[in-house]
């Protein structure tokens, strides 16, 4: 018997795209338990070795079958500290449904019909949530005379300083911005990751002693050896991958183009979308194109297009991305959502220059057509310019979504750091341990850029290291 | 990030600068000439950058000196002593370089002038000869004389209106210092169309000439971007890779137009009634 994929309600376009509300509502435990009866509950279960923390997905799948939603909020927890935030945020297409059997083999990305493990993983979540269900604090007294840094409160951060804690080492993390949370927080529009479960997790995590420190850079107002000076036993460096890559292309310091970190920092953590009861301001423009085919290109292009509706302009926003659809590393549901709301693309489409008006302001944008070739290192069939192509499309906003890279802060200033030509730190795999004892690393910073289930593994990882590091002192 | 002094040390009927005396022990062990800081008034503010004017170690506290120009500076000048910042970062941006160069003149404009004591005091510890010139609109917007005057061996003070000193532009006198002998380094800080022309006139003497930009930021840590600016035909982030720039190598029609890319918006708050 073959039974149909439980589709997850969402918020009406309509209603979506003039707020940032959250679009995909979750399963009902009725719901859940439909999706979650597809489940074949194969006896080599393939899903879990999709996932970058290796979540026993079969088990708390069969929990969700027997009504046992508290086992299986416990069963994730095991591995993954933030089910809510990853139920919503993880490109599970590409990890654990990927490699579901449902999917078959050689597809890119997984089928439909393939189990809608996500959806379950946040409907567990959101259980655990509303329940206030906890996972059992295990403190070590032999650990409590000791005090770890955190520095960076994004998610690698995050689940390193809930594993210290939870093993009872007294943490205090250091972030550089006003508010904790990093790229969930200044990154991820709220119509994908709702503020209150982020704060929910962060309130957790203070209920268990961990301190938060805003407003402090650590590299600029404190070095490594000053944090180590004041007591701290270990660090623990989330540093992310901040610094947002441009296209090198003439004419991109024209006003209104913004680096999606800019556009998304002055909507998502500024509010600027509020403006002026907030009073960050963001320009908006009538025809804007976002350059890029990542989450963060869907994410500033559906935050774009909202506010062109709110601001009572019509919807014109369009993703242009040098490959086709196919390529795109976003999320499918992602790019689904967008089409939904109104986002156009063009694809197979190079940018090359930018030209503005005599006030500096885009005004277009010369680009060149591309036809796919071979693939490149990344499995992708690469884009090829079509040499004569040359076209022009009219903007009077671009957004570059095209990657980030590492942020260089701290390591500028600690040479003792080793880094790779990346600028990204280099670690001992197996402890997460970088070239200065007791300093310790994951997350974007380890790397480059990832996702948020894959710095939370490492975070875990660092965790167990550092906790047995301690041990030995 | 409270305040412990709060002083008006100019004003006309249109415009004031305001002093701020702000506890932040961390920041005052830290803060060396030419770094700045990242404030935010409310909640719901807007992050700015500020220039470290002075700091003191043992007390703990840095000074901030600002004009009142739009809705967020404002803002700030309504906070009392015993009131606190929302949010307070720093110090951000690289330090001015501190050699003894031999000869230099510091030209400061405006509220620049606030910008160019931390650089002159730190010159002159290192045995710099230091000319200083300064340029204010008025003789009622005229700050930091004296102190200037304390750091400085000699000090010219130009007004638009000719109320004090002398009449007319701070790169006049600049032309004729360096026409009368040579100077190793001039370092300016003031509007832009003030830096610009400095540059010009010290690049023409073939003298090296610093400026300390004050281009638009929000995170100014390097995460978004929003400071770019053509130095050298590179694309440069005021936050990381300055403040400060040589100033014959900076793109400033380009500084000139981002820094008006919010005009509109500005000109709405503005009119709106402060929270």
């Amino acid at each position: 018997m073959k039974k149909e994929p439980l589709k997850v309600k969402e918020l009406e376009v309509q209603k979506r795209i003039t707020s940032f509300e959250e679009v995909v509502a979750g399963y009902s435990e009725q719901e859940a338990l439909q999706e979650a009866s597809r489940c074949l509950q194969c006896k080599n279960p393939a899903c879990i070795s999709g996932c970058p923390v290796g979540i026993d997905i079969k088990t708390f799948i069969r929990k969700i079958q027997e009504k046992d939603y508290t086992g299986a909020y416990l069963t994730i927890r095991e591995k993954n500290n933030f089910p809510s935030i990853c139920g919503r945020v993880c490109p599970a297409e590409y990890q654990c449904r990927k490699a579901c059997v449902l999917t078959k083999k050689g597809l890119p990305f997984a089928s439909l019909d393939t189990i809608n493990i996500h959806f379950l993983e946040r409907f567990v979540g959101d259980y655990g949530m509303k329940n206030n269900l906890t996972v059992p604090v295990e403190k070590n007294p032999a650990l409590a005379r000791f005090k770890v840094a955190v520095v960076g409160s994004g998610p690698a951060g995050l689940a390193c300083a809930g594993e210290l804690a939870r093993g009872g080492i007294k943490v205090v993390i250091f972030e550089g911005l006003h508010n904790c949370g990093g790229v969930l927080r200044y990154g991820i529009p709220p119509f994908r990751l709702p503020r209150d479960i982020l704060d929910f997790e962060i309130a957790y995590l203070e209920k268990l002693g961990v301190e938060m420190v805003t407003n402090v850079i650590i590299g600029k107002v404190k070095s490594l050896d000053e944090l180590f000076k004041e007591g701290f036993a270990a660090v623990f460096l989330g540093l992310g991958a901040g610094v947002p890559s441009f296209l090198g292309v003439k004419g991109e310091n024209l006003c209104n183009i913004y680096s999606a970190n800019e556009f998304l920092t002055r909507v998502n953590l500024m509010s600027a979308f509020r403006f002026p009861e907030f009073h960050t301001p963001v320009n908006i423009g009538k025809n804007i194109l976002v350059i890029g085919g990542g989450n963060t290109a869907i994410d500033a292009a559906r935050a774009a297009l909202r506010l062109q509706l709110i601001k009572g302009l019509a919807a014109n926003t369009t993703i242009i991305y040098r490959r086709t659809e196919v390529e795109m590393p976003a999320r499918r549901l992602e790019i689904e959502h967008a089409r939904q709301e109104g986002v156009k693309f063009n694809f197979l489409v190079k940018p090359e220059e930018f030209i503005g008006d005599e006030n500096g302001m885009v005004r277009k944008m010369r680009a060149l057509r591309c036809e796919l070739g071979e693939p490149d290192s990344s499995g992708r069939r690469s884009p090829v310019p079509i040499v004569g192509s040359d076209f022009e499309i009219p903007c009077d906003l671009v957004i570059v979504a095209i990657g980030l890279q590492a942020n260089q802060v701290l390591t500028k200033v600690t040479p003792e750091l080793k880094t790779d030509k990346y600028n990204d730190v280099i670690v001992n795999p197996e402890t997460m341990e970088t070239s200065i004892r007791g300093v310790f690393a994951g997350g974007d910073i380890v790397g480059g850029e990832g996702t948020v289930i894959e710095a939370m593994g490492m975070a875990k990882k660092a965790a167990a290291a550092i906790i047995e590091y301690l041990s030995k002192q | 990030m409270k305040i412990v002094d709060k002083n008006v040390i100019a004003q006309t009927p249109d415009t004031r600068i305001v002093q701020l005396e702000i506890s932040s022990p961390d920041i005052a062990q830290k803060a060396l000439p030419g770094q700045f800081v990242v404030l935010m008034v409310s909640e719901k503010g807007e992050r700015i950058p500020l220039t470290v004017v002075e700091k003191d170690t043992l007390g703990g506290t840095i000074t901030l000196i600002f004009q009142e120009v739009g809705f967020t500076t404002r803002l700030l000048a309504k906070l009392n002593k015993d009131e606190a910042l929302y949010a307070l970062v720093g110090p951000l941006g690289n330090p001015t370089e501190i050699a003894n160069y031999g000869k230099v003149i510091l030209v400061g404009g405006g509220v620049g002038i606030a910008e160019i004591y931390p650089v002159a005091k730190a010159l002159k510890d290192k045995g710099n000869h230091i000319n200083a010139i300064l340029g204010a609109r008025t003789k009622e917007l005229l700050i930091l004389e004296k102190k200037m005057q304390e750091v400085s061996d000699e000090v010219c003070v130009t007004t638009d209106d000719g109320s004090y000193g002398r009449k007319g532009l701070v790169t006049e006198v600049l032309n004729e210092l360096l026409d009368k002998q040579s100077y190793n380094l001039v370092y300016a800080v003031g509007p832009i169309p003030m830096m610009k022309n400095v540059s010009q006139v010290a690049t023409k003497h073939k003298v090296k000439v610093i400026v300390s930009l004050n281009a638009l930021m929000v995170d100014a840590t390097g995460m978004c971007g929003c400071c770019r600016v053509t130095v050298g035909g590179q694309t440069k982030f005021s936050c990381v890779d300055g403040p400060e720039f040589e100033g014959a190598q900076v793109d400033w029609d380009e500084l000139i137009k981002r820094n008006r890319a919010y005009l509109e918006q500005e000109r709405h708050i503005c009119k709106l009634p402060l929270p």
